[in-house]
């Protein structure tokens, strides 16, 4: 029997069988083909968006010269690299924190830290909402000048995010070789000379990736936003979600292609930065 | 590991500012929210108060949230949910199974093709499928050169169903996938050789196996799925509301607080409930495993 079976076909090869193939092409078929349309019906003549009738850029120039969708990209962007700067230090004091001391109800405390990793989002914003129409932080923010208005959204785009540098910066800490900061120590450097020359650097690779994690969150929230922003604070999600409500149209899949665009770029930057620790292991 | 006392000043300097901000930011927020979940719209001079609340005054939201109408809608987001999730786990086994099975060179790629939608706005996801299914979209344009529809297969359930598939799929491949590749494929050529059939040995040796991998995806899909608000609104609409547009519009639409806070407590027990069983689920086959 077994002299009969050639190469890929023995009954552990099941990468090779066909229907797994098959089974294999059509999910990502189904997976990819709609965004693939949306990235290529961007560059589509056609205004109602359904036949190929020719490429053009077109839609980018009106997406561009549309100075509301410009406005709320503008604001997303600068909410995310703010956001991504503070929850990228909390994210790693807390991965510190979490890596180098004993402590008691250290195990409530994780638990509690990845509270805002796993409660409904929805949730989160309503009562983000609530906190801040009621502590009339909404109301002081809303009268700053831009880009100030954007401080609630900010606050709640730090918390959502921070929990997850943590996880990241701190699974990169579980490789650190200890006898460093040891040697460091007995060699006398001081307890922040060791901390800026010898942690540091090492994390720096999941901190980085981190940081691109903290980015995509946050450029990528709607639901929190939708709930934390006020009326005059739209941010390009939010501004996409009210061009959705109203229909289809080869502007908004212009806007998406360069949000995805932007979102993958970073994700597989970040994928690359994670990937060395495993390599220097060896 | 060193114990706290040995470094007081770091450990504080450390540990103050993210428990700072999560408390000030998160606990009481929800702090507020369970407040507001006890409480009723202020009376002024017999109307009901816009803004003004009586705070704690019972448990009257949560008696309320309890009415047939909100039943019905917290057991259809719970069918929904594990309709989705059921689904998920269907198309995810065979995914997860056949990136194991793949030659090494190929299986990097692979996961990173299935994570990567994962990666793009979910609302932008959303929408290529609204682009999709609606009325005058690309399937029912394909299923007109045959002769077929126009069919309207967006706003009903089988569009939020899809819509959940589509979007958590990958939270259920990567559980899968890491047991998977653990498993010891020796107990599979020995079920094999013992004359067990294929079907056999994967249902009574790899599945039984892998079922740590299947409930961590089950509890990573369904948690949210209940609590997805932006799917079943973009798809279902009005026909297919599920507990978040709830809340949502009482949050928005409805400006009913109290109310809203009470209906979110109950998602935030469901959730919580979720995660205990995935946790009781790891105890005991912690005891059992190879």
């Amino acid at each position: 029997m077994a002299a009969q079976l050639k190469p890929g076909q023995g009954p552990l090869d099941y990468g090779s069988r066909t229907w797994l193939k098959v089974l294999f092409a059509a999910i990502f078929f189904v997976l990819y083909a709609p965004i693939i349309t949306l990235v290529a019906f961007s560059f589509n003549t056609d205004k109602r968006g359904v036949v190929w009738r020719g490429f053009t850029l077109d839609n980018y120039t009106k997406a561009w010269n549309n100075a509301s969708l410009i406005e709320a990209l503008t604001n997303s962007l600068v909410i995310a690299v703010i956001a991504t700067v503070i929850a990228t230090v909390l994210g790693a004091l807390t991965a510190l924190l979490m890596w180098r001391f004993r402590f008691p109800f250290k195990g409530a405390y994780e638990g509690f830290m990845a509270l805002p990793i796993v409660i409904p989002e929805i949730c989160m914003g309503v009562a983000l909402l609530l906190f801040f129409v009621s502590s009339g932080m909404m109301g002081l923010f809303v009268a700053l000048p831009w880009p100030l208005n954007l401080g609630n959204i900010i606050f709640a785009h730090v918390t959502f995010c921070f929990p997850f540098v943590a996880v990241v910066v701190r699974s990169r800490l579980v490789g650190f070789n200890r006898q460093l900061e040891e040697a460091s120590k007995d060699l006398g450097a001081s307890e922040w000379q060791t901390f800026w020359s010898i942690i540091v650097p090492f994390m720096k690779p999941g901190l980085i990736a981190g940081a691109l994690l903290a980015f995509t969150l946050s450029l990528d929230d709607f639901v929190i936003t939708f709930f934390t922003s006020g009326p005059e604070t739209v941010t390009f999600p939010v501004k996409v979600y009210s061009l959705v409500r109203r229909g289809v149209s080869p502007e908004i899949n212009a806007a998406s292609t360069v949000l995805i665009v932007i979102t993958v770029v970073a994700t597989v930057l970040a994928m690359k930065l994670q990937a060395p620790p495993k390599a220097d292991k060896g | 590991m060193e114990n706290w006392k040995q470094n007081p000043r770091v450990f504080w300097t450390l540990g103050i500012p993210p428990s700072l901000w999560l408390l000030a930011f998160f606990i009481i927020p929800l702090g507020f929210l369970f407040v507001m979940s006890f409480s009723d719209k202020a009376m002024v001079d017999g109307q009901v108060s816009i803004t003004g609340y009586d705070y704690l005054t019972g448990f009257t939201n949560y008696i309320r949230a309890f009415d047939s109408l909100y039943l019905g809608i917290m057991w259809k987001s719970v069918w929904i949910s594990a309709l989705a999730t059921a689904l998920c786990l269907l198309t995810a086994y065979p995914i997860a199974f056949g990136i194991c099975f793949a030659k090494d060179k190929w299986k990097p790629l692979l996961l990173l093709l299935v994570v990567l939608p994962f990666w793009i706005n979910l609302l932008i996801r959303t929408y290529a499928l609204i682009a999709v299914f609606r009325t005058q979209g690309y399937l029912n344009k394909i299923l007109g050169w045959v002769g077929l529809g126009p069919y309207e297969m967006l706003y009903n359930n089988f569009a939020v169903v899809f819509g959940l598939v589509y979007v958590y799929m990958p939270f259920m491949v990567l559980p899968l996938y890491a047991t998977i590749e653990r498993l010891d494929k020796s107990y599979l050529e020995a079920s094999l050789d013992l004359g067990g059939s294929q079907f056999q040995t994967f249902m009574r040796v790899t599945v039984p196996l892998t079922m740590p991998g299947i409930i961590s995806g089950i509890i990573l899909v369904f948690i949210p799925c209940l609590g997805s608000f932006l799917t079943p609104d973009l798809l279902g609409g009005a026909n297919a509301l599920m507990i978040g547009n709830v809340i949502e519009r009482q949050f928005k639409a409805a400006n009913d607080w109290p109310f809203g806070s009470a209906l979110s407590f109950l998602l935030m027990y469901a959730t919580f409930g979720a995660l205990a069983l995935r946790y009781l689920f790891t105890l005991r086959s912690k005891g059992v495993d190879v």
